[in-house]
């Protein structure tokens, strides 16, 4: 597979942090219907971790030590020579390796394919199942109305 | 692969050979004097393949890590960073410190621990030319009767273990071979 | 004499097989999911969550399931499992002005931009056992309304306006992290707050509580109090950018504290600060007031020797699986300390008699 122009910073991070949230059932069906399937060689096989998560003291203060969360992270290299990095939280190796190959192949003349098949529609699923919950959110919201008191 | 040298040269099967490595490095750390093959890592030049597998299985993010003259190129930083995460950082404030003999002496401020934890010191890792038994006798913890093991240098050792328990510890590399010196270890030139 | 003894093998390997068959229980009863017990007891899982400081909601059900719902077992269980993950790096602070709030409420400003959203909150429900859900369970829907898009600003940015509460300026310090090198006394608020944040719930709402009985009051109001998903982000090095890794859940509690000045500082309010994985409302509103507590000597407060000000006191203690470990060992076999302590004791009474009997024997 071709290389295409090497993408900017900001496209490859848009479509890293999707691969990452992106619930691992709904992407490895979003996968398995691209029916591509490139070798490639490991430059470091699935190994899960943790990453320490900071916060701040009283939300813009010092930094402090939160607790941890799970993540899975890989890369690999296609044969055209495009490396893929797979950073994905909790424990699927399985997730990491796709989102490893995603992101090399978002780096080849399949960019556009992947895109519209991968990319977008996780992107929207996501983003749909965020805008449910805002809404859910904002029907709690309390309307005050004040008592009129007195006839002045 | 070459296209990409800073994400080559890993372990291929991590937590075995990590296990062996660390158990090289344990065992010739436990017997000072005694010399271990260790292997696994393919660094990039002029880290010795002994030195890249003795920084894969010991660093992680948590782990700082100095290198000393010839070794501190943007290859080997990239391919330490990559496989290991560990920042890298000046003398002063490292972990472990990586270099030739010659290169790790330029700077004397190596951490040698306090008395409320010893452990809070550096760990030098020596690239050397050669590395035999012969050389410098080594007595202490872990050696019966007496060792012997091509030392770099003899009064800086000795120094260094009558700061005991402060002081630093050291690793010596040659190609895929290392050997070890704490620093509860006596030395004396000559056999 | 005494002699050591080796056995139990046998009687170890029945009662783990004895274990497993009550953690089953009943066979004629449906076994429970991983998944049933993430979606439908995810306050539990949220607290094992916290206190085992690790995010992940399958491991903590996980965890919760094996320890037959005993949440402190559970938390042993995560504390040890996240022990054996090599760490990958720190995440870059989370911006919690972003949070994605599912609930935000302030008992100080009714009018906050952003409003007051009550979220799916226990608060105005009447503590009246439903007896519906041991029937035929649940379907109701949440209504919805038009979405928020915007993030909702933080209620203590409104009173910083006024220069009338004591800032928290931003620094790149680096925390220390008690996972990696053990606490010293005195410490410091990042480390308080790491180990406020995992320790164990009943005991933080225990100190917490004693502020509010008088013991180093600090007349707390709640400012702010929201639940929702913030984004976790980490530099990482072979891009030479940061991406998101993924989200956690958490709850975060902004107190502000009446505070009439002292030497050092003039009359303002003060903060204390919470924050909690997952949905923690209690926890991370008990964490700011032994924050705010923890804070006398910064601010210039009076040491009252209250338990609550005394941080070797409440960090020491906070931990329920250290805790744990060092209550629950007594009942394992201490044959040896005992028979030294019989000895001991037999010799006492011994001699106690000999004082005693020569007497009789004169008269």
């Amino acid at each position: 597979m071709a290389y295409l122009d090497k993408p900017t910073d900001a496209e490859r991070r848009q479509w890293m942090d999707v691969l990452a949230r992106a619930p691992e059932d709904a992407l490895m069906a979003l996968w398995d219907k691209v029916q591509l399937r490139p070798t490639f060689e490991w430059l470091r096989a699935p190994e899960i971790g943790g990453v320490m998560v900071r916060a701040r003291t009283g939300s813009t203060g010092a930094p402090f030590n939160l607790g941890e969360m799970t993540v899975t992270r890989c890369s690999l290299v296609l044969q055209g020579g495009a490396v893929g990095h797979g950073y994905v939280q909790g424990r699927s190796k399985p997730k990491a390796e796709v989102a490893a190959l995603v992101d090399a192949l978002m780096q080849t003349t399949a960019a556009d394919a992947i895109r519209a098949e991968i990319i977008s529609p996780l992107s929207r699923q996501m983003q749909d199942a965020r805008t449910k919950r805002a809404a859910k959110a904002a029907a709690t919201k309390v309307e005050f109305f004040t008592l009129v008191r007195g006839e002045d | 692969m070459s296209a990409h040298p800073q994400f080559s040269g890993g372990f291929a099967n991590a937590p075995i050979e990590a296990a062996h490595a660390f158990r090289a490095a344990m065992t010739v750390m436990a017997r000072p004097g005694e010399i271990r093959s260790i292997a696994g890592a393919r660094p990039p030049k002029p880290l010795s393949q002994a030195a890249g597998t003795l920084l894969l299985t010991l660093c992680d993010p948590d782990t700082r890590v100095f290198f000393a003259g010839a070794t501190d190129t943007a290859a080997v930083r990239q391919w330490l960073t990559f496989h290991t995460g560990a920042p890298i950082v000046e003398a002063s404030s490292a972990d472990f410190a990586v270099g030739t003999w010659a290169d790790l002496q330029r700077n004397s401020n190596y951490r040698i621990g306090t008395p409320e934890y010893p452990d809070r010191s550096a760990t030098l890792i020596v690239e050397c030319e050669t590395l035999a038994q012969n050389g410098t006798t080594l007595t202490g913890p872990g050696i019966r009767d007496r060792s012997q093991l091509s030392l770099p240098d003899v009064a800086v050792f000795q120094d260094n273990s009558a700061l005991y328990p402060l002081g630093c510890d050291f690793f010596f590399t040659c190609r895929d071979k290392v050997a070890a010196l704490p620093r509860s270890t006596q030395i004396t030139a000559g056999s | 004499m005494y002699v050591a003894v080796k056995g139990g093998e046998k009687a170890i390997d029945n009662a783990h097989s004895w274990l497993a068959e009550e953690r089953r229980g009943s066979t004629d009863i449906v076994e429970l999911s991983i998944a049933q017990i993430r979606e439908q007891l995810s306050l539990a899982v949220n607290r094992v969550m916290a206190e085992g400081s690790l995010f992940d909601p399958d491991l903590a059900a996980l965890a919760i399931k094996q320890a037959r719902g005993d949440l402190i077992e559970a938390i042993f269980l995560i504390r040890a499992y996240r022990t054996t993950l090599p760490r990958f790096g720190y995440s870059i602070p989370v911006q919690t002005g972003d949070m994605a709030c599912d609930r935000r409420i302030s008992a100080t400003f009714k009018d906050a931009p952003g409003g007051q959203v009550l979220g799916p909150t226990f608060d105005y429900t009447h503590r009246l056992l439903d007896f519906k859900l041991a029937a035929d369970g649940n379907d109701t829907v949440a209504p919805m309304a038009g979405p928020r898009t915007e993030p909702t600003p933080h209620i203590a940015e409104f009173l910083k306006g006024e220069d009338i509460i004591q800032d928290e300026p931003t620094s790149d310090d680096l925390p220390g992290d008690l996972t990696r090198e053990p606490m010293e006394f005195p410490s410091t608020r990042p480390l308080r707050l790491q180990s406020l944040t995992r320790g164990d719930e009943g005991f933080v709402l225990g100190m917490a509580y004693s502020t509010q009985r008088g013991y180093a009051r600090n007349h707390a109001f709640v400012g702010e109090l929201r639940i929702g998903k913030v984004a976790v982000e980490m530099d990482i090095p072979e891009l030479g950018f940061a991406i998101e890794i993924g989200e956690v859940e958490l709850t975060e509690c902004e107190t502000v504290n009446q505070f009439k000045g002292s030497k050092t500082e003039p009359p303002q309010f003060t903060r204390g600060y919470g924050l909690v994985f997952g949905q923690s409302e209690r926890k991370s509103i008990a964490m700011a007031l032994v924050d705010r507590a923890l804070r006398w000597k910064e601010l210039g407060e009076d040491n009252l020797g209250a338990p609550a000000q005394d941080e070797e006191f409440v960090l020491s203690h906070a931990d329920n699986i250290q805790a744990t470990g060092f209550l629950e060992h007594i009942k394992l076999p201490h044959y040896v300390d005992f028979q030294s302590e019989l000895e001991l004791v037999r010799k006492l009474r011994r001699e106690a008699e000999e004082r005693i009997t020569p007497k009789e024997a004169a008269e």
